[in-house]
């Protein structure tokens, strides 16, 4: 995928478990939201994590262009989506197209 | 089966209280993660890679069909419809809530289960054969063994932090039916030259990193010295155990370096020290506990003969029913391999059914398989019919066991955080290249795994053909294995060569196949074909 190289942060929300995604004020589970973090990833691990909003949070490597953020590693893109044995469970349930994105 | 007596049932209702607690200090904000996850990871749950994971243990697979009927039940309430049985005779549920996970255990307390042990450097949940109590092979039944090595090693002080996980499985037949010689430690019900029935212990199998296949320690053991001669083997693991590398530190390394016979002179010391000590239970808990597993009440009269007439019925029954010990009867294993379907995935619904046919066909009583599947473990022949329309009307009645569509594989990366690769689409995509069921009894026993992992949770090393799911710069990549068998000819397979995309695995697969079909002699299985003939024919239809 071509595009500007990024990091997004990503973790766990503590009640869930759901895969979230830092959006500059707070996480959400739709990486469409995520924005870039540079090198503030681990300072804001740090505070949200103590702030108990988030658990396991880390920097991923993606890539960002025009169609959006995309993970350059299969599992983040996986984490992003979903099982794509079970897209009906996942964040595109209707989306004919969500198993190629993870491709 | 084993009932909880009032010890038991006060020992999980604590834990479940003390679990309560340790949730709601930690949703308080009072615990850190660093500080709760290992609490967690003891009542078995995990982090994976879209949510909260609960494994629930099922004691050497054994089940009734109320227990059954509330892990259904649980998949409703807290998960979403759904439930996946392991490798490990256990069930997981994916998509657990932090806070409806005290809920989920005292849930299970009601009907004497918990999920104690089934994560940690701890013994884990002690596996046997699914076909216990029931095979017709059988010279005793494993359970009351592994009942008895589960109140030993549950909470058990000393072998709370050992070196690295420990699996123990345990058998009663001379086919091994639950890959024994691929544990920490396995044992095996024998009877001697004088007609008693002891226990030959296996020590330092796996698979993983570093397969092995466990020697034997100890070719005859009193079962009345069972837990005081286990209990040497782990304090001489515990003592020597590396801790110093994660990788090095399960006891087949320990066994696999010093030596078996080092091993076993250190064990024997142990083991004569421990019986000065006292510790073995006394004869009459064995026997309260051996009493529990009695026969149910067989009709001495049941038909043997069935109406074979309808050949999708036949042909079910010559695949998924077994010998069993009463005349009349059968064991009847449930796939949970359909064309197409993800590997011991069950809908809370057919959970539910499986545990309503087991009330009505056999005794109440069900056992897990290590290849994912469900048995009913005591079903008379004469209900053989009736109870396959109400599988095959749920789905339910894939006759594939032990062929290439009963295929083992991992949650792999659709849901592990540790996988490399993916294991469910793969095993979808040969499940539906070989769905003829004819054509899958012509190739016979086939016995397929797939890990996504090297840490093999899918067996991959003891399939006829394994696959491992490998990370080659960031795509998925499968390595091919053959020669690999559990039970008694157990053996670790090979890699054949290079690796292949997801695509590429399948097509090489059939290509295989087509050369144990060219090849093969009159009652060869793939697997002897492949012993006979050697890697080199696969290998040039593979790669030519």
């Amino acid at each position: 995928m071509n595009g500007e190289p990024i990091k997004l942060l990503t973790g766990n929300d503590l009640l869930t478990g759901d895969v979230t995604w830092w959006t500059g004020a707070a996480w959400s589970c739709h990486i469409a939201d995520a924005v870039a973090v540079g090198i503030d990833a681990d300072s804001i691990a740090a505070a949200e994590q103590a702030a108990q909003r988030v658990i396991s949070a880390y920097a991923i490597n993606a890539t960002r262009n025009a169609d959006g953020c995309r993970p350059n590693h299969i599992k983040e893109r996986i984490r992003a989506l979903g099982p794509t044995v079970r897209l009906d469970l996942s964040l595109r349930p209707g989306d004919p197209s969500a198993g190629a994105w993870i491709a | 089966m084993y009932q909880y007596d009032k010890h038991d049932q006060a020992m999980v209702d604590a834990r479940v209280a003390e679990f309560s607690d340790q949730v709601a200090r930690r949703l308080t904000g009072a615990l850190e993660e660093e500080q709760f996850r290992p609490l967690r990871l003891k009542n078995g749950l995990y982090l994976q890679l879209h949510a909260y994971m609960l494994r629930v243990a099922i004691p050497y697979g054994t089940l009734s069909s109320r227990q059954l009927r509330v892990l259904g039940d649980i998949a409703d309430r807290y998960d979403r419809g759904y439930g996946h049985f392991t490798t490990r005779q256990n069930i997981q549920y994916n998509w657990i809530k932090l806070e409806d996970a005290p809920a989920i255990l005292a849930d299970l307390a009601k009907v004497g289960m918990h999920a104690i042990q089934t994560s940690g450097n701890c013994i884990r949940n002690t596996t046997a054969d699914h076909f216990a109590g029931a095979a017709a092979d059988e010279i005793a039944d494993p359970r009351p063994y592994a009942e008895l090595l589960r109140q030993w090693s549950t909470f058990h002080p000393e072998f709370d932090y050992l070196p690295r996980k420990f699996k123990v499985a345990i058998i009663g037949s001379e086919v091994d039916r639950a890959a024994m010689k691929l544990h920490d430690i396995g044992i095996q019900l024998v009877r001697n030259a004088g007609g008693d029935v002891g226990l030959r212990i296996h020590v330092g199998g796996g698979m993983g990193r570093t397969p092995m296949i466990a020697p034997v320690i100890r070719e005859f053991l009193s079962p009345l010295q069972m837990v005081s001669y286990l209990e040497a083997c782990l304090r001489v693991y515990n003592r020597y155990g590396r801790r110093d590398n994660k990788y090095k530190a399960r006891i087949k390394i320990l066994v696999h370096e010093i030596g078996a016979d080092e091993y076993r002179r250190q064990v024997e010391e142990e083991f004569a020290h421990i019986l000065t000590l006292g510790l073995e239970p006394p004869p009459a808990e064995l026997a309260r506990i051996t009493a529990q597993f009695a026969d149910p009440a067989f009709d001495p009269a049941a038909p043997v003969a069935i109406d074979r007439a309808d050949p999708d019925f036949a042909m079910w029954v010559d695949q998924n029913v077994h010998a069993h010990k009463a005349p009349g009867y059968g064991i009847v294993t449930i796939s949970l391999k359909p064309v197409g379907g993800i590997p011991g995935d069950a809908s809370a619904d057919q959970i539910r059914l499986i545990a309503d046919l087991a009330r009505d066909y056999s005794f109440d009583e069900l056992r897990v398989t290590h290849a994912q599947n469900i048995v009913l473990p005591h079903v008379k022949r004469a209900d053989l019919h009736a109870l396959w329309q109400k599988l095959f009307e749920a789905g339910l009645a894939t006759a594939n066991l032990d062929l290439i569509g009963d295929i083992i594989a991992c949650p792999g990366l659709d849901y592990c955080s540790l996988a490399n690769a993916r294991s469910i689409p793969l095993a979808q995509k040969i499940s539906q290249r070989f769905a003829d069921p004819v054509r899958q009894r012509d190739l016979g026993e086939l016995k397929l795994k797939i890990s996504g992992c090297i840490n093999a949770c899918g067996h991959h090393h003891a399939g006829h053909i394994g696959i491992l799911g490998v990370d080659k710069k960031g795509i998925e990549n499968y390595q091919l294995l053959f020669g690999g068998s559990e039970g008694a000819d157990t053996a670790i397979g090979s890699i054949i060569g290079p690796g292949f995309s997801e695509d590429g695995v399948v097509d090489a697969i059939e290509r295989a196949t087509n050369v144990y079909l060219a090849q093969r002699t009159e009652g060869e299985r793939f697997l002897d074909t492949w012993r006979r003939i050697g890697n080199a024919p696969f290998k040039d239809a593979i790669y030519g």
